[in-house]
Order: C-alpha cells, then structure tokens, then sequence
C-alpha cells in the first residue's frame, strides 16, 4: 500500500516544490548566475584582450629592437665617416705644412742666394775698383817711368791709336 | 573525482556560524517536535518478524517526521530518536496546524492494511492524511477493492520530503548567492578564491560543456542558462543531501511531485519559446508522404508531453532506485541476523563492502542524473529555438 505513494505526487509537495524553485530560480538569476556568468565573460574578454595587447606589445618591441640596431649601424657609419674626416683633415694640414714649410724654406734659400749674388757682385765690383785703381797706379808709375824716354812715348801713342782703330 | 574535493571544501566552507544557521533552521523545524519519545508498545510486544519490504519503503517514502533511529530496537524499552514535524491540513476553508507527534503518538489504529493514526478529525494511514468518516472501520471507509474513499484535506505538511527540499534550497541559495556575492566583489580582474574557485569549474562545465553545446549556440543559450544551471545544482545538491543518511534520509528526487515541477517547468519553457520551425516540425514535417504523417503526426504530438515526462520518471526512478538498493543490502543483515547472529555478522561484513561500493557508484549518479536532466532539458529547448535547415 505504501509503495503507491512513492507513485503518488502529493498535491501539498507539488506547492512546496514550486513556492522553493521559483525562489530558487528569482533569487538565483539576479544575485547568482548574472554575476557569475557576467564576470566569467567579461574575464575571457579581458584575457583575449590582454593576450592580443601582449602579442602587439611583443610586435612593437621586435620594431623597436630593429629601429635601435638601425640607429646603431647609423651611429657606427657615422663614427668611420668623422674618424675618416678627421684623418683625411690631419693628413691634409700636415701635407699643407710641409709644402708651406718647403715654399718658405725655398724663399729663404733664394733669397740668401740673391743677398749672396748681390753681396759677389759688390764685392767683385768692389774688386774691380781696387784693381782699377790699383792698375791706375801702376799705369802712372809705368807712365811716369816710361814717358822720361821721348821714343817710348811716341810708341805708346802709336800703340793706343791702332787699338781704338781696331776697336 | 568533485567528490573528494567537494567534501574538504565542505568542511573549509561551512564554519561555526554556518553551523549555527543550520541549527536555527532545525530550531524552528522542531518548535514542533519532541525529539524522544517512548513508543506505545502495547500490541507488537512480542518479537516483529523482520519485513525488509516494508523497512525500505517506509525509508524511501514521505513521512509527517524524520525518523533518525530506533534505540533498543524490540525491547520494552524502545525508544525511536525522531523529529516530529508540522501538519498543515487546509480543507472547509480552514488551516489547521499541529504536530505530528498528535498523529504517532495520539490514537494508534489496528488496521488490518498499513499503520493508522487518527487525531481530532483526521485519520492518517500510511502517512497519507484523511478526514475522518462516519462509518467503516475507525472512520475509514474503503470500495471493494480495499482502497481508501475517503475525502482529503490538502496536506501541506512540512514532511520529510518539504524538509530535504527547503535543505537542498537553503544550501544552495547559500552557496550560489556567497559566490555571486565574490563575483562581484572581486570582479574579472582577481582570480576566484575559496568557495568561488570551487564552483567556478562546476559552473562553467555545465554552462560550457552541457547548455551552450545542447542549446546550439551561446547567444540562444543565454535565455535559458539561469534555469538550467538552478536545475542542475538543485538536483545534485538534493541528491547529495539524500545520501547522507544520518540527517535522516531525504528522498528530495525521489519524490514525483519534486520531479513533476521541473518537468513541468522544462515543458512550459519549451513550449512558450516553441518557434514557427519546432511547431511546423511536430504538425506538419516537410518531405514526408501523406499516409506516414498520419501515423508521424500523432506520435510527435504526443512528444511533446512524452519527453517531459520521461526526464521526471527517470529521475524519480533512479534516486529511488539507488536508495533501495542501498536499504537492500542492509536489510540483508538483519534477514540473515535474524536466523542466527553468526549469519547476520558474516553477510554483514559482505553487505558493508557492496555498500560502500553503492554509495560511491550513488555519488556519480547524483551527479549524472542531474546532468541528464540538465543535458536533456536543454537539448529540448535547443530543439524548440532551432532554426529551419536540417
């Protein structure tokens, strides 16, 4: 007989099983699921949001390293170009100074050879007049000696005329 | 394997003042009750064959108390640890309200057929309540058949059964409504803590892998998510709680009426949210000759009340099953206990192994029932929301 009643429904239960479920479902969808499935969506939204930041992030860095190793190549192009200016600057003063140093050494040279061809010249001028004189003198005293004698005198004319004549 | 972690937790979860709350509730569960009681003894003095047909369903089925366990059990001195429940009876436009312990422990009646109790104007056999007739025998009035005729009060009896309903209800607004209290307190940016990260896994198993898949899609989902994840949680914690025996044996989803309502439920939601295709499937299939939909028509007709149907049956059948399996084998101690103790002490020894092993195989069940239900409910909702391409 009590085995019917386990096939029974009892009117009374049925009530009490609705009133406690449609609680249950109420209370639950506002205070449990809504959050709960709220949260759980926005969360998966925020991961594949910050996974695809992360994967931009990483992109960007990538971008990043390669601008720097660009700018470093740049920098070290840069380096050999003012290195090589700077050689190129050193060699050219020091050839500039040593060819200003041979023009002007040159200069002094010539110009010591002129003062030495001007001071041969004085000096041989000055030799020329002393040898002149000196010739002068000794022409007098040859002159005076020889012009005691007539004949000599007379040949020494003769002598001077076929000269000019000659010249 | 949710078993295992579930119950550490459990223990973790439910502290001092949770402890106390359950108190309370059984406070007010007993306003109504005498805990002990010594049982009028008169008739049955002599030693009780063992009935282990009538120990079980006396188990299973709905009582007016919550019988704990019998003390000195066949002796003079037999004492029976119950909670005596509130009757409610509306009938004649009036509310009537009294303890149980007026029932079984007030007239006790010698009926030939099941256990009578009559108190003021009411009779009750076999927990089920009367009003009492002129006539028959005791005030009860039977047709050839032998079956009862008299007329009924509405019971609305906090019975064992409303109790381990209000429990499972209790429990589980309490942990639902904690978690979602820590949603949103802690927001998607924290990860889930405690009781949360319990639940977290659990929910989105059933709202990942049962409803989205069975629905169809997460967007036609979303209108029914709420009822499924509250029928899924309540049948399994109500199962759960009817495998703790000690609290007295709840037999929540064993019970037709409990079924009957999320049947009900299951059949008013699809119904309602039937579309143009899920109407023009059951009454007019496309393709089909003639003389087939004579036959197809009725039959998918019928559908439509059939499935809910079977998810109330199959539930109710299952939970109860496993409780009488369960009950079967401890019966088999006392069959046997009573033709020598050797015999009882040795098959129980044997019974306790299968009980065990039962138990475990009834935790999976609680769940996979409330999964089969939750699966079921939302393939039907899918069917009524699909769209017209097959």
């Amino acid at each position: 007989m009590i085995l019917l009643n386990l096939l029974a429904a009892p009117l009374g239960l049925i009530i009490w099983t609705s009133i406690a479920f449609i609680i249950v479902l109420v209370l639950l969808k506002k205070l449990a699921w809504k959050p709960i499935l709220n949260t759980l969506q926005e969360r998966n939204d925020f991961i594949d949001k910050s996974l695809k930041s992360a994967e931009e992030a990483k992109a960007q860095m990538g971008q990043l390293k390669s601008d720097n190793e660009k700018l470093l190549a740049e920098a070290r192009v840069e380096r050999e170009k003012m290195l090589k200016e700077a050689r190129e600057t050193k060699e050219s003063i020091i050839a500039d100074a040593k060819k200003t140093a041979a023009s002007e050494g040159e200069r002094i040279i010539n110009s010591a050879r002129e003062e030495i061809e001007k001071e041969k010249a004085k000096a041989m001028s000055d030799i020329k007049t002393q040898v002149a004189a000196l010739s002068i003198d000794i022409a007098e005293k040859v002159l005076r000696s020889e012009l005691s004698n007539k004949d000599k005198q007379a040949e020494i004319v003769e002598e001077h005329l076929k000269q000019s004549q000659l010249s | 394997m949710f078993q295992t972690t579930e119950n550490k937790e459990f223990t973790k979860v439910f502290g001092l003042r949770k402890i106390l709350l359950f108190g309370l509730f059984f406070c007010f569960v007993t306003a109504f009750a005498s805990t002990e009681h010594e049982e009028a003894h008169d008739d049955h003095a002599e030693k009780e064959e063992f009935n282990a047909g009538e120990m079980i369903m006396h188990h299973i089925a709905d009582a007016h108390e919550i019988h704990f366990l019998t003390l000195n059990a066949g002796k003079e001195n037999e004492k029976h640890v119950t909670v005596n429940l509130p009757v409610i009876l509306i009938g004649d436009g009036a509310v009537k309200v009294f303890s149980s312990k007026h029932l079984y422990h007030g007239e006790a009646l010698h009926l030939e057929e099941g256990h009578g109790f009559a108190y003021g104007n009411y009779v009750m056999v076999d927990e089920v309540i009367y009003n009492k007739e002129e006539g028959g025998d005791h005030g009860i009035v039977r047709d050839e058949a032998g079956a009862i005729i008299n007329s009924k009060p509405l019971d609305m009896s906090i019975t064992k059964t409303v109790v381990g309903l209000l429990l499972s209800v209790i429990i589980l607004l309490w942990i639902f409504i904690a978690v979602g209290k820590a949603y949103k307190k802690r927001g998607h940016t924290q990860a889930p803590k405690g009781l949360q990260a319990l639940i977290e896994p659990l929910v989105e198993f059933a709202h990942e892998q049962i409803i989205i898949p069975s629905v169809g899609s997460r967007e036609k989902a979303a209108k029914f998510t709420p009822f499924l994840l509250s029928v899924f949680f309540f049948i399994w914690i109500a199962n759960l709680l009817g495998l703790m025996s000690f609290l007295g044996g709840y037999n929540v989803m064993g019970s037709m009426s409990v079924t009957l309502v999320l049947a009900f439920f299951v059949f008013v939601i699809t119904n309602i949210n039937g579309n143009k295709h899920y109407w023009k499937h059951i009454f007019a299939p496309e393709g089909v000759p003639f003389a087939i939909k004579l036959i197809l028509v009725p039959i998918e007709a019928l559908q439509i009340f059939i499935k809910p149907l079977v998810l109330m049956v199959r539930l109710t059948a299952n939970i109860t099953a496993g409780h009488i399996i369960i009950l079967a084998f401890t019966a088999l101690i006392f069959i046997f206990g009573q033709t020598s103790a050797v015999a009882g002490y040795g098959v129980g020894a044997g019974s306790l192994i299968f009980m065990v092993f039962m138990f475990f195989i009834e935790l999976l069940v609680a769940f996979l029932q409330a999964y089969v239900f939750t699966l079921l409910s939302a393939l039907y909702f899918g069917s009524a929301v699909e769209d017209g391409h097959h």
